[in-house]
């Protein structure tokens, strides 16, 4: 079995995020990026999946310019075993991105597709769910437990009540939630290795898909400043100006 | 380093360099141009390279021009001309211009953000064939077995705070090569290793150091005036600590403002990242930023000893290079070109001689030590305080240094007044509003990460000195010296004593500035796992 694990490039999580002055997006200038942490956790799935003897190969995909072969790169390292670079130099949304990796399954076959259940900057948590419904094929969303045994895959889901767990049959698309696992830290003679490894670079218009963007993004703001703080002497003090305030 | 004793993987290279700065950069690519051959390594501790780098920077060019020619055709993402120089003298409440000294004349130059400068240096490296491992800590040195340096260990991931294996748990490889190159920056922990070991230090003086502490603004539209370089020395510095500003207005209204004080003050409650803050709010510098916003800020040691405080720079199997070595240039405030230098040096000399022997006498022999010599007295000249130094400093430059003297550097952990000698210094100092609040918010600003569930970096060799003796003598300067708030004295009603040393490894900038100051040099800086410390963004 292949298992298929989407990637996105993003900026850190570490990184103090800054919207740029016009409003037209934010500031990536001289900013660190990382792999998708959701990514990463579903890269680290597939490889233990791997490893236990439940799969073959695992291939990571990210849909980017050659900025994001950086990323696959990290992949590889980590242990994928080839990469493929879905060329573009334009910002996709969900849906298009779900209709691409439909024409990358529909070429590589794959036996279950790991997919974070969303990215860190965009924060959509969608393309796991149109692409289960293009590709007509069962999804288990928010994975903090995954198992496969022959042709189904048990998977707990986080959900609002608890825990719920679920079976669906494969192939199948899971998108994978914080807890599931830890992933590994690279070795260093493994990015040595990974630098051999195959990354196969298409365009987006080779893989006959076009970029129709649905929403067009207006602006981006920050989020308001907090009021500087006030200190205030005593409760009473602090009593009177809720008061004064209308605050109780 | 864990205690697991299974062969650690080995990997094998002709050259391994120890951090991804100019003078590693530099050495790297020109060694790949003479010798392309050659195997080399670059292992770096941030998470990317330039992710740990602080300069201010302007630089002089030429060593550029020599090491890639041709690069101004593919700048920088910051490179700026320097339009102007100014250079005033402060008090609380004014400002007087002084005429710039010799060593302060830009013209020429350029502002970069010497970060930046070094991710764009590093693919260029890469294109020639170098291996690049950012986020990989040297965390120890392979000796051979004749004592010879062999080669680096990589710090091993996923060890918990006491020591033992988490599920994620790595072990570090050794990379051994018959050359190893220490490139670590000023105070690199490698570095002050084998200086001790081989006894490098043995016929120089003291090192002297500084810290700086810088933060790029984005300033209100119509502020920057795109070239422009400030420095100031006067307040919020008394006239016995040696130090001063700098502002460089950048492009896109992005100004980059800093302070660098002497580690040899005397004051044992002087808190140099108070003094930086407190210059942004002199009356002359305030309006800048108002109305600006903070893009990002942190913290680095300098070298400030120069020429009589280098140690030796060769032992058997390693090199020291850049500020790793101590190069700097103080008067001028400049050590990048000098990084270069050194680093392109190592590697012609290597290409030369098939190894590293000889690079000492090579090194003194250089334009590298011409300059630091002619300049050799005026760090000194300072230790009798700003108005004497300025006397020194005066007549260095205009001898050019020829004057048969030397004055002598002395250990900046020894500098401390104690408390009870201690006379009240009315430093006129401001109530503070821009931007950060305290040192944590200005931790925000470096973007520092450390997992919290890994050994602490910072040890501390004698931890009953702290809350007994330097409490009593010096009243904890670690709590003050600190640019980013890791040592904290609190309460505890287990100890005898009441309270106990908290140290906040996680706000650890990695400007090693508790390493050099402590008085009592207990603190010893460690490296923390490879990819921990700060993301720096332009500094």
């Amino acid at each position: 079995m292949k298992i298929l694990v989407g990637i996105k490039r993003v900026v850190d999580y570490n990184v103090r995020i800054r919207v740029k002055s016009d409003g037209s997006g934010v500031d990536t200038d001289g900013v660190k990026m990382s792999i998708n942490p959701f990514d990463e956790i579903a890269l680290e799935e597939a490889l233990r999946i791997r490893e236990a003897g439940l799969a073959e190969e695992v291939i990571v995909v990210s849909l980017g310019g050659n900025e994001c072969q950086q990323q696959l790169r990290t992949g590889l390292a980590m242990g994928a075993d080839r990469a493929i670079q879905v060329d573009t130099s334009e910002n996709l949304q969900p849906l298009t991105i779900a209709r691409t990796f439909l024409k990358v399954i529909e070429k590589e076959q794959p036996g279950l597709v790991l997919l974070g259940k969303q990215a860190i900057d965009g924060d959509n948590s969608q393309t796991a769910q149109m692409l289960a419904a293009l590709w007509d094929r069962p999804q288990a969303t928010f994975a903090s437990g995954l198992n496969l045994s022959g042709d189904t895959a048990t998977v707990v889901r986080e959900v609002d009540a608890g825990l719920e767990t679920i079976e669906v049959d494969l192939p199948a698309v899971v998108s994978v939630d914080l807890r599931l696992n830890e992933p590994r830290f690279v070795k260093l003679p493994d990015i040595m290795k990974a630098k051999r490894k195959p990354l196969d670079v298409i365009s987006l218009g080779d893989l006959g898909v076009t970029s129709e963007n649905d929403l067009e993004i207006s602006h981006y703001t920050p989020p308001p400043a907090r009021d500087k703080g006030h200190m205030v002497e005593d409760t009473a003090q602090l009593v009177a100006e809720l008061k004064s305030r209308g605050l109780v | 380093m864990s205690e697991t004793t299974t062969e650690r993987e080995v990997m094998e290279y002709d050259v391994i360099i120890v951090g991804a700065g100019p003078a590693g950069l530099a050495c790297a690519i020109r060694l790949k141009q003479l010798k392309p051959d050659l195997m080399v390594a670059v292992i770096e501790k941030s998470a990317e390279v330039g992710a740990h780098i602080l300069s201010g920077a302007v630089i002089e060019p030429e060593p550029l021009d020599e090491l890639l020619p041709g690069w101004k055709d593919n700048p920088p993402p910051v490179c700026i001309p320097v339009v102007d120089d100014e250079i005033a003298f402060l008090t609380a409440s004014s400002k007087r211009r002084l005429p710039t000294p010799p060593q302060q004349r830009n013209h020429g130059n350029i502002i970069v953000s010497l970060g930046a400068l070094c991710a764009w240096l590093a693919p260029q490296a890469e294109d020639l064939g170098v291996d690049i491992f950012p986020g990989y800590a040297a965390a120890g040195i392979h000796y051979l077995p004749d004592g010879a340096v062999g080669g680096v260990i990589i710090g091993d991931m996923g060890v918990d705070r006491d020591g033992k294996p988490k599920d994620t748990y790595m072990q570090g490889i050794e990379i051994h090569a018959p050359l190893t190159i220490l490139a670590e920056g000023c105070r690199g922990h490698l570095s002050k290793e084998l200086i001790s070991r081989f006894k490098l230090d043995a016929d120089s003086d003291p090192q002297a150091y500084g810290i700086g502490i810088k933060e790029l603004w984005q300033v209100a539209p119509g502020k920057c005036k795109t070239g422009l370089v400030n420095h100031s020395i006067g307040w919020p510095l008394d006239t016995k600590t040696y130090g001063g500003s700098f502002i460089y207005h950048m492009d896109k209204d992005r100004v980059a403002v800093g302070f660098v004080c002497a580690l040899d003050y005397s004051d044992p409650e002087f808190s140099p990242f108070e003094a930086f803050q407190q210059f942004k709010h002199h009356p002359s510098i305030k309006p800048l930023f108002e109305g600006g916003e903070i893009l990002s800020g942190g913290a680095r040691t300098i070298i400030e000893g120069g020429a009589q405080s280098l140690p030796r720079v060769e032992m058997p199997g390693a090199l020291l290079i850049g500020d790793a070595a101590g190069l700097l240039n103080l008067p001028k405030i400049k050590g990048t070109h000098q990084a270069i230098r050194s680093g392109m040096l190592a590697a012609s000399h290597i290409a030369e001689k098939g190894n590293g022997k000889g690079f000492d006498e090579a090194l003194r022999a250089s334009p590298i030590m011409k300059e630091l010599h002619k300049v050799r007295n005026i760090r000194p000249g300072f230790n009798k305080g700003l108005w004497r130094g300025l006397i020194t400093a005066g007549i260095e430059t205009v001898t050019a240094g020829k004057l048969p003297r030397t004055l002598k550097n002395h250990a900046d952990y020894s500098s401390l007044s104690k408390l009870k000698d201690l006379k009240p210094v009315e430093r006129h100092w401001v109530k503070r509003d821009l931007a950060p609040r305290d040192r944590l918010a200005s931790v925000y600003f470096a973007a520092t990460d450390h997992d919290e569930d890994q050994l602490v970096h910072l040890q501390i060799l004698e931890p009953d000195v702290c809350i007994t003796k330097c409490g009593e003598e010096y009243g904890h300067p670690c709590t003050r010296f600190c640019p980013a708030s890791v040592y904290e004295i609190v309460e505890d009603a287990d100890s005898a004593a009441g309270e106990r040393l908290q140290i906040n490894a996680a706000n650890c900038v990695h400007c090693k500035t508790c390493d050099i100051k402590d008085p009592y040099q207990i603190i010893n800086w460690v490296t923390p796992e490879g990819g921990s410390g700060p993301n720096y963004q332009n500094l």
